[in-house]
């Protein structure tokens, strides 16, 4: 039961992955193309214990990546960066939904969220909420997640590190390296405005 | 053995005697074999539970070393842990063995190179121009203090963090200095 379990992860794994994969090869090599499947039928808790559901954050073009706070590097990098492009964008960064997605749920509590996010631009959201919400939410962006001990008790999160871009009209439209030059994701963000104003 | 060196080290026992410690100290510190330089941490958002460590590390005796993990008054563990990247996918894993620095190699443990000590169940956040002090552990050197010094991560470096593509190849463990 156990090795089936196992292998079913694996599988699971693999199929998420060679998903990612595919998305990346059509999202990146095709520039603006989008796909049309949007994120759907998702709930989730902001920072401030607001309910905020898929057709919430895409209102407006959103910009989405899953981390959590218990990551010392990548997920701080991130906000700090995302921070850097709604700064370099002012008030046209009023019209995205900007979300910081946990995979951490047991730990990024709403309370969590709110501290750890004053140090960054205001405008991001911190999203959390019960392990299957999380899950529901990772599926509909196809982000892979997976818990992984550490010595002493504790764990890391095994995620997807990249930035999606979704357009209500237009599904996925984006996908953003975390690495990419900074100016390089600054007009992936104008990309993304200009098609919502279309 | 110029003057130059005993100065400074008479200038480093007055400052200890005045209760100071030197400012330099987390430039180069020289333990036997092993000398740590540049050793940094990005600051910590409010309640973050951890922090990044990051160091390079010079193995300049006839023996091989490893750095297997540390300890810090600010943080309940310090840990060494690789970072890779695979379909956009980022993996922490612990240096269960620790990393072998060879006779005459260089370590460098830097954003985007694969690897990060890690300060885990932070006491207080890391603020900017600030120190945490770290002792580090290795399996033939012993303990070696080392003051991170808490700096932001810079532009320059930044553009270079977490690439998919940079691993344990940019590691310089072939010698030279």
């Amino acid at each position: 039961m156990r090795r089936l379990l196992i292998a079913g992860a694996v599988a699971a794994a693999a199929v998420v992955a060679i998903c990612l994969g595919l998305m990346f090869a059509q999202l990146r090599s095709g520039g603006a193309g989008g796909s049309a499947r949007i994120p759907a039928k998702f709930e989730l808790i902001d920072q401030n214990g607001r309910t905020v559901r898929e057709k919430d954050l895409l209102d407006k073009p959103t910009v989405v990546f899953f981390g959590y706070t218990f990551c010392p590097d990548a997920c701080p990098t991130t906000l700090a960066r995302l921070t850097v492009l709604m700064k370099a964008l002012g008030p046209e960064a009023d019209r995205l939904n900007v979300a910081f997605i946990t995979v951490d749920p047991a730990r990024d509590t709403p309370r969590q969220l709110k501290q750890y996010l004053s140090a960054f631009d205001p405008r991001i959201q911190g999203l959390t909420g019960s392990d299957a919400a999380v899950a529901t939410a990772a599926k509909e962006y196809s982000v892979f997640y997976q818990k992984a001990p550490l010595p002493g008790g504790g764990y890391s999160m095994d995620h997807s590190t990249a930035v999606y871009l979704v357009d209500r009209k237009r599904g996925f439209f984006e996908i953003v390296p975390p690495d990419e030059p900074q100016d390089e994701q600054l007009q992936a963000l104008k990309r993304l405005l200009g098609v919502q104003r279309a | 053995m110029t003057t130059f060196p005993r100065r400074a080290l008479l200038a480093s026992a007055m400052l200890a005697g005045l209760g100071l410690s030197a400012p330099a100290v987390a430039r180069d510190r020289p333990a036997g074999a092993i000398r740590v330089s540049d050793a940094w941490c990005p600051p910590t958002p409010p309640g973050a539970p951890t922090a990044a460590g990051y160091l390079t590390v010079s193995n300049q005796g006839r023996e091989a070393d490893r750095l297997l993990g540390g300890s810090s008054p600010v943080a309940a563990q310090v840990q060494l842990h690789s970072m890779t990247t695979q379909g956009q996918v980022m993996r922490m894993r612990p240096l269960t063995e620790g990393l072998a620095i060879a006779p005459g190699a260089t370590a460098r443990i830097q954003p985007g190179g694969g690897m990060h000590l890690m300060l885990i169940g932070l006491n207080r956040p890391l603020k900017a121009g600030e120190r945490a002090s770290v002792t580090l552990d290795f399996a033939r050197a012993g303990k070696v203090q080392v003051e991170f010094l808490v700096r932001p991560q810079g532009e320059a470096a930044a553009s270079m963090h977490m690439g998919p593509h940079e691993h344990m190849d940019h590691m310089d463990m072939g010698g030279g200095r």
